[in-house]
């Protein structure tokens, strides 16, 4: 149900724009055919393996299901909810999952700002910044954590040599720290990329007006960049609020989860394969779901971010 | 305006830095993969002895060259498939009016914003069940579904930039609807679609969550789960070497094709996030 809200939510503005409806004659009708035979089997593939699993899932979440002994499955209503809600590991993975969210987000945001501002007005080795900021973009995300990884541990990483040979990735704080340094290197040159396609739509004229007018570097940016970037801002953050959100990669690799640092992601994972308690699972599974969700309609809604592809 | 010299030194400095910044984790990897085990607890950043021997280990398991197998084959025909059904749908959502465009646009969206661990139960129980866990096609199907979103998204955009008013122009020199498409169309839609592949196939070859959680053995592991499971060569040695040496193979070719097709990469990121 989840579900059909979103779709209808992201899909609004272009039902909006689409303006005025023509009565449906001959050639409307076979374009409409047509349209959908080329659409059907994208939408199969997808509805079989996104959207009938999402029903499945919630399915399972109301059942009393331990993989080991599947013959004892049964319904147990809301119950499996009552336990994550009630439980103190699940806050504790939406508290760290939120301070990873909310942290990387702001500084890719501001890391990607002056990226893109470097990549667009920088006035000497244009080219070779360019390409070697795509650099984080085309790593994988795991071998890249590995090397953040092996740089902490004592004994074997120059940053943790550097900063005195303690073990950063054994408490929680700097832990998180460390997560949130992997995730913000990794994905701060995306966001710049879609910064930077935004800051090259602001018309130079605007600006150089500003400048004549007698605006500083500084007024110029606020007053007159950034409201023009606006759109562009709004889709890079929520894009990359719910790439955060669901952060597991990184976590799995650097700490597994270990002293207190796991996300929601990894919470569901470990109740799903390691304890192999699909009930408990699936509705950790169905909570993140209801968050993403969630943050999309916050979004859309409070910020006014076009869902991209919709138009304005 | 002339850059004064401050400034000069300004951007210089701030590029130098940046540049910096993308590269050290980089040669770090690169580093730790040429250092000999007896000196891999020895935290300086460069090999005090250099050695070739976790490249020769890796390569020599099976554990190590199966998933790589995997990852290319599976991430290619997923790929494949994937652009193929992601033009059909973006031509009728670039070209044609019918009803239910805004709920597939929308329907699209959602999936690429999909917490994967929410389907990752579901799908491993579907898939133990119709025998699909841990193969080949048990990772390439997911791998279409949620490379599609990215496909309709990126190719919509492109296409919606194509003149389509040429298609008309051959037709009426002369061309059957077959060679407007051939020789006209296609070639204007082939950029979009390479670069589409492109993104796909790096989302593929970066997945690490279902190809963690839908496979039990090398059988259809792909690279980056593989690695997880590295051991050392012996049950007391540390897998870092060839761990490292592992992750400077599976990203070294990544950064090259990323670097190779940078234009288009940058191009298909941006399309659809700025011209909505």
């Amino acid at each position: 149900m989840t579900a059909k809200t979103e779709v209808v939510t992201a899909g609004e503005p272009v039902a909006a724009n689409r303006g005025h409806r023509k009565q449906l004659s001959e050639g409307a009708r076979a374009e409409r055919r047509l349209g959908w035979l080329l659409c059907a089997p994208a939408v199969v593939v997808m509805i079989v393996v996104a959207a009938f699993p999402v029903f499945y899932a919630i399915y399972l979440s109301l059942q009393r299901y331990d993989l080991r002994f599947p013959a004892q499955a049964h319904f147990v209503g809301l119950s499996n909810y009552g336990a994550v809600l009630s439980s103190s590991y699940w806050w504790h993975a939406l508290m760290v999952t939120l301070i990873i969210t909310v942290i990387s987000v702001a500084a890719e945001f501001a890391f990607g700002m002056l990226l893109a501002l470097l990549m667009f007005r920088t006035i000497f080795m244009r080219g070779v910044v360019r390409t070697i900021s795509l650099i984080p973009y085309g790593i994988v995300t795991v071998a890249a954590a590995y090397g953040w990884q092996y740089a902490w541990t004592p004994n074997t990483g120059y940053l943790s040599a550097l900063f005195g040979d303690s073990a950063p990735l054994t408490k929680t704080g700097t832990a998180i720290a460390i997560i949130i340094l992997a995730e913000v290197w990794k994905t701060t040159p995306f966001m710049a990329l879609l910064l930077m396609a935004g800051l090259s739509l602001v018309p130079e004229d605007l600006t150089k007006a500003a400048r004549v007018d007698g605006a500083s570097a500084w007024q110029r940016f606020t007053r007159v960049t950034l409201p023009l970037m606006k759109p562009a801002i709004l889709v890079a953050l929520l894009f990359r609020t719910l790439d955060a959100f669901r952060i597991f990669d990184n976590i799995y690799i650097l700490t597994a989860g270990g002293n207190g640092t796991y996300s929601v992601s990894i919470l569901g994972y470990d109740n799903l394969f390691r304890a192999l308690n699909l009930g408990i699972g699936s509705a950790i599974s169905i909570l993140i779901f209801v968050c993403v969700a969630i943050i999309a309609v916050l979004y859309i809604k409070i910020f006014g971010a076009a869902a991209p592809g919709t138009g304005k | 305006m002339a850059a004064t010299a401050k400034q000069k030194s300004g951007w210089i400095t701030a590029n130098i830095v940046t540049m910096l910044v993308m590269l050290i984790p980089v040669v770090w990897i690169v580093s730790l993969s040429f250092k000999d085990p007896s000196t891999i607890t020895d935290p300086t950043f460069f090999p005090r002895k250099w050695t070739w021997a976790n490249y020769s280990g890796i390569f020599s398991t099976s554990d190590f060259t199966r998933p790589l197998l995997n990852s290319i084959g599976i991430g290619l025909i997923a790929t494949f498939i994937s652009v193929l059904l992601a033009s059909l749908a973006a031509y009728a959502v670039a070209r044609l009016a019918f009803r239910g465009k805004s709920a597939l646009v929308g329907m699209s969206l959602m999936i690429a914003m999909f917490p994967l661990i929410s389907l990752a139960t579901p799908l491993f129980n579907i898939e133990r069940a119709l025998g699909l866990f841990n193969t080949w096609p048990g990772l390439i199907i997911p791998y279409i579904a949620f490379g599609l979103p990215l496909g309709i998204y990126t190719l919509s955009a492109f296409f919606r930039e194509i003149p389509w008013e040429l298609e008309k122009a051959a037709k009426m020199d002369g061309a059957t609807p077959f060679q407007a498409f051939v020789r006209v169309i296609a070639p204007l839609a082939a950029p979009g679609m390479v670069t589409t592949a492109i993104l796909v196939f790096l989302f593929c070859w970066n997945e690490f969550l279902l190809a963690f959680t839908l496979t039990a053995t090398t059988a259809a592991r792909t690279a980056p789960a593989a690695l997880a499971f590295f051991t050392g060569s012996s049950q007391f040695a540390v897998p870092t070497g060839s761990i490292s040496a592992a992750a400077v193979v599976i990203t070294i070719p990544i950064i090259i094709f990323v670097l190779f097709f940078q234009r288009r990469i940058v191009a298909g990121l941006t399309s659809g996030a700025v011209k909505g």
